[in-house]
Parts: structure tokens; C-alpha cells; sequence
């Protein structure tokens, strides 16, 4: 099937050259793709904004997963950004609070938009509903901003991986901050290339983490990750508009990244053997969970 | 290219938590009612690999009936489909299996009424999407590269032509195509790669032709 671009270096270069930014270049390869016209492709991703907006919400008042290993963190961060007085800052707390309301939901079993993963749903819109408030986007640039984190998503996931099974947590909350980062910068007026040096410069920083959830939920450390990751994806667009570049290409860092992947064994590949969640209280979590048994095996029946 | 569409990276709007172990799982679940063609009695379910290991976790099991009970990856249902397949008569059963298979995400699916049996096997390759490796023993050998039709039909002579002239009517390319049967006049399947998603105006259109029994997409 034709595309118009399946590289970081082709997304920009065609951006540049039609004068486009990038989420425009998303759009016009997804309605020749699915031949679909502008109007529907839009409309699609305006209702997975809805999802987004929506779980948000409810993730800030406060949820509980069935297993009881996630939950509330949302809330408490937010009744600190209260008291006025943090350390990061609230946009960076803003974010980090939103992603975790997100996959709190997630691990809940509430509605969310898998972006590009479930188990890394939260950081890009945490990042979103996050800046929204510093730069205050028409509905318009907040489904744009969807569009670019897609874009770069679409090549990670064609040329590596976004599968926590395949190739760690590098390929789910790693591509998912960078894929935020490089919207950010879009969305602060940054040149599409600005926007593929600020996906390097988190990819870069997300190289190598393992997927090691305890019990094999997507809880522990999950949730945590995705708030680093929001924090990451604005500290990475930051330096990106400021003019910082990244001396490796983006398509060599994403090469990086899915060799990586291939070379990291099995127990760190979503499997619930390897990390934290082979540590004496990962594994008591576990047994406690499942009662004794693991996070699998024995038969249920209706 | 496994993943086509922007809305395979920005999507899919699901039930959490897991996009290929929930999401992933229902869509299995899915294809295998829609390829039934109407709601199944019974459901045994083979487990493999990550599946096997961590599905209770994962929720793969609810999603899996929630699938063959036709409800997408977003249907709030979802989380007591145990419940709504008493109600509609539906028993399963999970066997999570040693038996190392190609993809650590694999599930074969065994469903059936009093009339007839049907199983596939189905794989999850992650951020939601799926691809069936196997149907009624017929071996899919999809290169998950192309979206794809499964067109279940009976086996008459011209009716290849016939799909092959309704896909042309709708300006959609035919990339790679198998067809198979298991024995001459009974069932038959055809296995068709595509240049361009599928939407539901290609459905309708092989829909309205005589002897074919159901049709299914594959990584849409």
C-alpha cells in the first residue's frame, strides 16, 4: 500500500517542502489510505478526544483497580498542586496528575483511547489537557496535536515496535513521550523538524526500559510510568524550542530502540518473570492477587 | 506495514487494561461470532503463551466472551460478559495451554449450536490490532501486511469471478488471494488482501451476492 511517508527524515522533509505541519501530512496520507474524506477522518479522531477528555475526568475523581495495586495517586497529586507550593511546577504536575488519572482508569477497566498502547494511554493526553491550559488551542490544533503524535507513532510502529511483548516499556510510554513531545512542539509553533528533535531527545532518555508488570497487570509500574513520561515529554519540547538538537537522526534513535528491543530477554518482555515484578513483593502481590496461583494457568469455566 | 491507519496508533477506544490483551483479545472473540454468523451455545478456548500467563489479569477472558457475544472493544459490557452469556445461554470454558506457539498472543477459539462447529486461531500483535492465522483447519497464510477479507462461501462454480468482479466495481485492488475448500460443492473460504481499507460499502456489495455465507475483515 502507498504511503507518503514510512520515516522520520520523509514525514519532515515533506512537511517542509508543503510549507505543512506535520499533524496536515497525517491527515492527508490517512484520507488517501482509508478513502475517507477530510471531514470523517477528523471527525474520528474528535471523538477519541472525547474518550481522552472523559477519562481524564473521571481518573481525577478518583478510582480503584479491581486488584486494589492502583488507584487514587491522581487525586492526591492534585490535592498537593492545591497547597500552591511544588517543586516541578503545576504545568509539569498538571500533566503528570493526567496521565496517571488515565491509567488509573485504564487498570480499572474504564473506557480509554489506546494511545498508541493501553498501557501507555496516559501521557499523551495528560500532556494535552495539560498544555491546553498554557496555550490555550482551538479544538481545531487539539485534534492536530492527536495527528502529530500519530504521525510519529506510525513510523516507530512500522520500522520497531510499540508492543511491550516485543519490545519492552521503551516501545509503549517510550514512543508515547516522544510522540507527546513532538506535538508539543507543533503545538508551541516549533518547525516539524524541532518537533523530530524533541521526539529524539526523550526517545533517547526512554532506551532500554524493560516491561516487568507485576502480577502481569497493567498497574505496577505502569501508571508510574506513564507520569514520568508526561514529565519527560515537556522537559524534551522544551529544549527542542529552545534549539537543542539531537546528534543522532530520529530514524536511527527509533533503529536504536527496536534493536533494543530485540536483544532484551524474554522476562523483561511483558511476561511477569523478569524486574519488578520477580522481586520478593512483586511476586507476593501476586500470589495475593491470584490466590497463590499465577496470573494465568488454572481453568475458569461458566 | 503492519499498522496502516493513524487510528491504529491513536486508538482504539477500548476497555482497559490492556490494548493487546483486552482490546485485542475481544476483537478475536469478534471475528470468530461474525464468522459464525449468529451467537454460539458453547465456546472452548485455548490459551497460549502470554495469553495462558497472564489472562485472568488481563481480562482477556471477559473480552474474549465479550467478543463473541458481538460487542466491540469499547462496549462497557464488556466487564460482565460472564454474566450477559448466562443470559443469552452461551457456557465456555478456558484452557490455558503449555504448547509454545509462533506468537506469544495466540488463541484458538472453538465455537458452536446444535447445528454447527467452527474454530479459529487468532493472534494479537499489539496496540489492539489482530491477525487469524487459522480457520476450520484451513491454514491463513495473510501476510498481515494488506487489509483482508475472509468470505465464507459455498462452493460454485463463478464465484470467484463474482467477488473478484464486485471488489473491482468498488475500485479496490487485489493484492494476494487464496481460496480453499474441504470438499467439492460444500464450504468454502476465500482469503483476499486488499490495497485499500475496507469499509462497509465493499461489505454490502459482496453481501448482495448469492452462496456466500459470511464475511469478515481482518486487520481493518
Amino acid at each position: 500500500m502507498d504511503v507518503l511517508f514510512n520515516s522520520v527524515k520523509a514525514l519532515v522533509a515533506l512537511a517542509e517542502k508543503e510549507n505543512k505541519p506535520i499533524s496536515e501530512i497525517m491527515i492527508a496520507q490517512e484520507m488517501m489510505v482509508s478513502r475517507r474524506t477530510r471531514e470523517e477522518v477528523i471527525g474520528q479522531m474528535e471523538e477519541n478526544l472525547k474518550v481522552m477528555e472523559a477519562a481524564v475526568e473521571k481518573g481525577l475523581e478518583g478510582v480503584q483497580s479491581m486488584s486494589g495495586l492502583t488507584g487514587g495517586d491522581a487525586v492526591l497529586i492534585r490535592k498537593y498542586m492545591e497547597k500552591g507550593d511544588t517543586l516541578s511546577g503545576n504545568l509539569i504536575l498538571d500533566a503528570v496528575s493526567k496521565a496517571v488519572a488515565t491509567n488509573e482508569v485504564n487498570a480499572a477497566m474504564g473506557t480509554i483511547c489506546a494511545t498508541p498502547t493501553a498501557g501507555a494511554a496516559g501521557i499523551v493526553p495528560g500532556t494535552l489537557f495539560a498544555v491546553k491550559n498554557k496555550l490555550n488551542p482551538t479544538r481545531a490544533q487539539m485534534i492536530n496535536y492527536l495527528f502529530t503524535t500519530g504521525a510519529f507513532g506510525f513510523v516507530v510502529a512500522n520500522n520497531a515496535s510499540i508492543s511491550g511483548a516485543a519490545g519492552g516499556c521503551q516501545a509503549e510510554t517510550g514512543s508515547a513521550a516522544a510522540m507527546a513531545a513532538a506535538a508539543i512542539v507543533e503545538m508551541s509553533g516549533g518547525t516539524p523538524q524541532q518537533s523530530a528533535e524533541g521526539f529524539s531527545i526523550v526517545m533517547k532518555n526512554m532506551l532500554g526500559l524493560v516491561c516487568d508488570p507485576v502480577a502481569g497487570l497493567v498497574e505496577v509500574p505502569c501508571v508510574k510510568r506513564n507520569a514520568m513520561g508526561a514529565a519527560k515529554a515537556l522537559v524534551g519540547a522544551d529544549m527542542a524550542l529552545a534549539g537543542v538538537v539531537s546528534r543522532i537522526p530520529t530514524d536511527e534513535v527509533i533503529e536504536a530502540m527496536h534493536k533494543i528491543g530485540q536483544s532484551m530477554p524474554s522476562a523483561l518482555r511483558e511476561t511477569a518473570k523478569g524486574g519488578l515484578a520477580a522481586t520478593p513483593t512483586g511476586k507476593a502481590l501476586e500470589a495475593k492477587i491470584f490466590g497463590g496461583e499465577s496470573a494465568g494457568r488454572d481453568n475458569t469455566t461458566s | 506495514m503492519k499498522f496502516r491507519s493513524v487510528f491504529d496508533i491513536i486508538g482504539p477506544v477500548m476497555i482497559g487494561p490492556s490494548s493487546s490483551h483486552t482490546a485485542g483479545a475481544a476483537r478475536i472473540g469478534r471475528v470468530a461470532r461474525t464468522l459464525f454468523g449468529k451467537q454460539p451455545e458453547w465456546a472452548r478456548v485455548h490459551l497460549y503463551g502470554s495469553f495462558a500467563e497472564t489472562y485472568k489479569g488481563h481480562g482477556s477472558d471477559v473480552a474474549i466472551i465479550g467478543g463473541l457475544l458481538d460487542y466491540d472493544t469499547f462496549d462497557e459490557r464488556i466487564k460482565t460478559s460472564f454474566d450477559e452469556a448466562e443470559k443469552v445461554g452461551l457456557t465456555f470454558e478456558f484452557i490455558p495451554e503449555e504448547e509454545e506457539m509462533d506468537h506469544p498472543n495466540t488463541a484458538k477459539i472453538v465455537i458452536g449450536d446444535k447445528d454447527s462447529v467452527m474454530e479459529l486461531t487468532g493472534i494479537s500483535i499489539g496496540g489492539g490490532k489482530i491477525e487469524v492465522v487459522e480457520l476450520n483447519g484451513f491454514p491463513l497464510r495473510l501476510s498481515g501486511n494488506y487489509p483482508a477479507l475472509l468470505v465464507v462461501h459455498n462452493d460454485r462454480p463463478g464465484l470467484i469471478a463474482s467477488v473478484s468482479n464486485a471488489l473491482a466495481k468498488q475500485g479496490v485492488n487485489i493484492a494476494h488471494m487464496e481460496v480453499g475448500r474441504k470438499e467439492k460443492g460444500k464450504m468454502a473460504l476465500m482469503v483476499i488482501e486488499v490495497d485499500h481499507l475496507i469499509d462497509e460499502r465493499i461489505i454490502e456489495e459482496l453481501r448482495s451476492l448469492p452462496h456466500i455465507t459470511q464475511i469478515s475483515t481482518i486487520a481493518e
